[in-house]
């Protein structure tokens, strides 16, 4: 520079615009120094991942979410989704989708598709479950400021759950800006967290007055462990005005916490009572109204199970929509089973319950070592869709599966369908003619033959859609059926043959009355207690709950 | 001359047809060793067992190819007791007595075990069980190839309680012998280590239960008071697929709330949707995905005899793997496949575990074998996250149980005894 300074042939006025170009062309290098130094650091924290030992994992992972970089969060992320492979030959780290027999590959650095793999082509890299908690409050920290409320309020809460100094200034930062309400209330819950253990009285009784109430899990246990006491008899806890609030503001929230639980054993009741009605629905159809004591209904609502597991395998990239189409496919292939059965069996046993009952017995013996020579002897696997995997949050201490709430809805639906196929149909005029006087029925003209068969069709057929739903709870397995055959009696009787609003009654107040029982007695207990009540039951009502009544009642 | 040449040509005819047809019978009567397979085929226990069955077989002609033992050829005799008890010990008498069979592999709940002991005792068989059991039992006639309780459930508590600060305990189980009783080593376990009364919940319930919610949300009231918390499940069966299923919809992850199983392996995964168990823990002595030589070897045989790429490999056949070459050795050892020179023979015996190292059958007739815990991961298999230094030599009789503390089980002279006495230097009498 100098000696262009000193260069007296250059004009006075190309001085400064050669200053200004040389600095351009520094800043020029600078920033394109920069951009690569900037995607290198990720590199540098990413590409060791495959190669790194488990016990050094920790801190690369620490390494990793230090780096600013817009992509750390997507890459952290797919490491908790154990969707972050590497190509074996190359060691190149990918996202890997799972594709056919194999996976879908997106470079982790660039974003760019690498075509699809054969499964043994890549390898996860593993994690533990220590490492998805360093995960968890490193991605939460990145999501305080994501653009979605919902992802907000799961960082805040983890933060909560796994508090430290740096997401509280975060937090602190955070708090005057927050636009959702609830993500501000959730923000304030930790805040306070922090005053309360903090060392200056007027923040904390402050943060008790402001937790007072609250029904979130870390604050009813940072409150009782206040009112803790050592091992030698003192108060861990030594500020006795802070230790009498924090009771006070504890009692508030047990208060609310009982009610909760009543709310949440009611569900359970409720959802268990619908499985039962389920269950049993079909069998009020076929006992209640033929009175056809069919010891394979229970293997009815194992192949609509089956026929759920089928139909998932027909369509595997739609399983959000797979049960839409099992409930038909399962409706009409049990209600045809069904009318086969009865057709080939049943109609020849009329009048003869104990030989109806050893044939359908040794019907559903058959079935089920069919369905274990077709499908093996192993449970086969049914996916819930997503929409009916989680829970609803009503507030931070009750929260609804979402699979038993859909299942309760369902199963109200399916009960409803019965009654208006069975009030407002020719048919379900006919099946009632039938089922009051058999005789005189047959004698204006009704196909007695065809009805029965159509009748069975149809309680064969809500068993079919019975195991659907069962399928989304339990194992789909050839002994699915044996375990609800005789819950599904039970219904029937306790709510008296041949009444649908009996089996619903019945189904429901069996439920809720087996969760009452069971947090006091046990599993095992309850369900003695229960059957022991039903017997004495009949023993004093030996036609249910609703028995029919008049000239029906006694054919 | 005519004559006495027709005479010697008779009589060499004779001589030959005799010895010939002498040979033959004698050829027909020791041409095979007979081995009896005791695995259920139908009924509930078939999930398990049938796979067990698949395995000796494949065991067994892979022996045959290698020239059979003792010069013979093996052949398995398959029957199927059918889930089905009392007709473990029929079916047992069977392959003893009808088919003289030289040794039996079989039988998997604690129950058909019990059932099948006094047959052998009787009749003097040999029987190789290759489950992880409640032990409290020592037989002369039985080699136990799975886990004694010391040998899975007391490691993977050591290591929630010293790696993962685990202060609170959920022992979940399903109702009948095995988790009853290492429910009560658990318990006595964890109360030799300071837990308190009130830091253990247990739990039991029927087989093949289905509706988890109210248990559940008990463990996540037990398990969110603050301390850290586990379950130990040691729930069998059908019962675990709602259970899992449950945690998940719950919201419980094994990063918050870890399961630790004794009874949920490779086989049992392959039936399931393994999203929601991510995470959870299992113990065992082998995992498929334990990168060795002898195991990949071990799994293509697998592929190759089952025809199906896709079939796992679980705990319970490397037991039968190991129990059945210790058995080959044993016999090859003494010369001879009677039951008593057998068993003195099978102690002492060393074979290599697919999972490295060397398995040893001691004298309390159970393994010594390394312990391994692992977490599930998304496609079914598991993931060693802790392992034993070396092996852990399988004890018959808990020592955290105070009225079985001073008993041992030794089979060699001079106390040659499966339930005896160190206090009072006595064997009980009783057999098992």
């Amino acid at each position: 520079m100098s000696k262009r300074n000193n260069n007296p042939m250059l004009p006075c006025w190309e001085k400064p615009l050669l200053l200004l170009a040389s600095g351009l062309w520094v800043l020029a290098l600078l920033l394109a120094g920069l951009a690569p130094a900037r995607a290198d650091a990720l590199a540098d924290a990413l590409n060791p991942l495959p190669t790194v030992a488990m016990a050094d994992m920790e801190q690369a992972i620490g390494k990793l979410a230090q780096v600013q970089d817009p992509r750390v969060g997507g890459v952290l992320k797919a490491l908790l989704e154990a969707r972050l492979f590497y190509v074996k030959e190359s060691k190149r780290v990918v996202f890997a989708d799972p594709k056919d027999d194999g996976f879908k590959l997106t470079d982790a650095l660039t974003g760019e598709a690498l075509g699809e793999v054969g499964r043994f082509d890549v390898k996860k890299i593993p994690i533990t479950n220590a490492l998805r908690t360093v995960l968890n409050s490193a991605i939460a920290k990145l999501e305080l400021t994501a653009p979605d409320a919902k992802q907000r309020l799961k960082a805040v809460e983890s933060i909560i759950q796994n508090p430290n100094p740096e997401a509280l200034a975060l937090l602190t930062k955070q708090v005057g800006q927050e636009p959702d309400n609830t993500v501000r209330e959730a923000i304030q819950v930790a805040l306070s967290l922090a005053d309360l253990s903090g060392s200056d009285k007027t923040l904390r009784v402050q943060a008790i007055h402001a937790l007072e109430g609250n029904l979130n899990q870390e604050v009813r246990n940072r409150l009782t462990a206040l009112q803790e006491k050592t091992e030698t008899g003192d108060f861990i806890e030594p500020d006795s005005d802070i230790r009498n609030l924090a009771a006070v503001a504890l009692k508030k929230i047990q208060l609310k916490l009982e009610m909760n639980r009543l709310g949440e054993m009611l569900f359970f009741g409720l959802s268990l009572g619908a499985v039962l009605v389920l269950a049993a629905i079909g069998l009020a159809i076929t006992f209640g109204v033929m009175g056809v004591i069919n010891m394979a209904h229970g293997e009815l609502m194992m192949i609509g199970a089956y026929t759920t597991y089928v139909v998932q395998l027909l369509m595997p990239n739609a399983i959000d929509y797979s049960l839409f189409v099992a409930i038909p496919a399962a409706f009409v292939i049990t209600a045809l089973v069904g009318i086969g059965i009865e057709r080939g069996i049943i109609r020849f046993l009329y009048g003869r319950p104990l030989e109806t009952l050893l044939a359908t017995f040794g019907l559903s013996l058959v079935l089920q070592q069919l369905v274990r020579s077709i499908f093996s002897p192993l449970n086969r696997s049914v996916s819930t869709p997503s929409w009916m995997s989680g829970s609803l949050e009503i507030n931070s201490a009750l929260s609804l599966t979402l699979n038993r709430f859909y299942i309760i809805l369902f199963s109200l639906l399916v009960f409803w369908g019965l009654l208006m196929i069975l009030k407002k149909t020719r048919l379900g005029l006919e099946v009632r003619a039938v089922a009051q006087n058999r005789a005189m029925a047959k004698a204006m003209g009704i196909r007695t033959d065809w009805v029965d068969a159509m009748t069975f069709g149809l309680g064969s057929g809500i068993a079919g859609v019975a195991g659907v739903a069962l399928s989304q709870l339990t194992n789909v397995g050839p002994n699915l059926g044996q375990a609800y055959i005789v819950d599904s009696f039970m219904v029937v009787v306790f709510g008296g043959v041949g009444n649908l609003w009996g089996t619903l009654v019945g189904g429901l107040t069996l439920g809720v009355a087996d969760k009452i029982l069971e947090p006091y007695v046990g599993t095992v207990l309850a369900k003695i207690l229960m059957l022991i009540f039903i017997i004495l039951f009949i023993q004093k009502r030996p036609r249910g709950l609703f028995p029919q009544k008049g000239r029906a009642a006694e054919g | 001359m005519k004559s006495f040449r027709s005479i010697g040509n008779l009589l060499a005819t004779a001589t030959l047809w005799l010895l010939s047809s002498l040979l033959s019978t004698t050829a027909l009567a020791e041409e095979t060793i007979k081995v009896g397979i005791l695995h259920s085929l139908s009924g509930t226990m078939a999930i398990s067992e049938t796979t067990l069955k698949d395995t000796m077989l494949m065991l067994i002609e892979e022996q045959n190819k290698k020239g059979g033992l003792l010069g013979k050829k093996l052949e398995a005799v398959v029957v199927d007791p059918g889930s089905n008890w009392p007709l473990f010990a029929e079916k047992a008498r069977e392959l003893l007595q009808k088919n003289k069979v030289a040794a039996i592999f079989g039988c998997w709940t604690s129950v058909s075990r019990k059932s099948v002991l006094p047959v052998l005792e009787e009749l003097n068989g040999l029987l190789f069980y290759p489950v992880q059991y409640e032990g409290e039992e020592s037989s002369k006639n039985v080699f136990y190839t799975g886990a004694a309780p010391n040998q899975q459930a007391i490691p993977a508590v050591d290591y929630l309680m010293n790696d993962l600060g685990v202060k609170r305990w959920v022992l979940a189980g399903t109702d009948y012998v095995y988790p009853r009783t290492t429910n009560k080593i658990l318990e006595a376990y964890l109360k030799s280590k300071g837990v308190k009364d009130k830091d253990i919940m247990i739990n039991y319930t029927p087989f093949g239960h289905s509706d988890w919610q109210s248990i559940v949300a008990d463990i996540k009231k037990f398990g969110t008071a603050g301390k850290k918390t586990a379950v130990v499940s040691t729930i069998n069966g059908d019962a675990n697929v709602p259970f899992y299923k449950e945690l998940g919809n719950q919201g419980i992850t094994a990063d918050k709330l870890p399961v630790v199983a004794f009874s949920v392996g490779e086989e049992e995964l392959s039936g399931i949707d393994t999203k929601p168990l991510v995470g959870h823990l299992a113990a065992w002595n082998y995992f498929m995905s334990v990168d060795t030589k002898e195991n990949a070897e071990f799994i293509k045989k697998w592929h190759e005899f089952i025809k199906n790429p896709k079939r796992v490999t679980n705990d319970p056949m490397e037991a039968h793997y190991i129990g059945f070459n210790m058995w080959v050795k044993a016999v090859q050892k003494a010369g001879t496949t009677d039951t008593d020179a057998v068993a003195k023979a099978m102690i002492g015996i060393e074979f290599p575990n697919l999972t490295g190292g060397v398995a040893k059958m001691n004298k309390a007739h159970h393994l010594s074998k390394p312990v391994l815990i692992g977490e599930i991961q998304d496609d079914g298999q598991f993931q060693t996250v802790w392992q034993t230094k070396g092996l852990v030599d399988g004890d018959a009789w808990s020592d955290f149980l105070p009225e079985s503390k001073v008993i041992i089980a030794d089979w060699t002279p001079p106390i040659n005894c499966g339930n005896y006495n160190t206090k009072t230097k006595k064997c009980s009498g009783q057999k098992y």
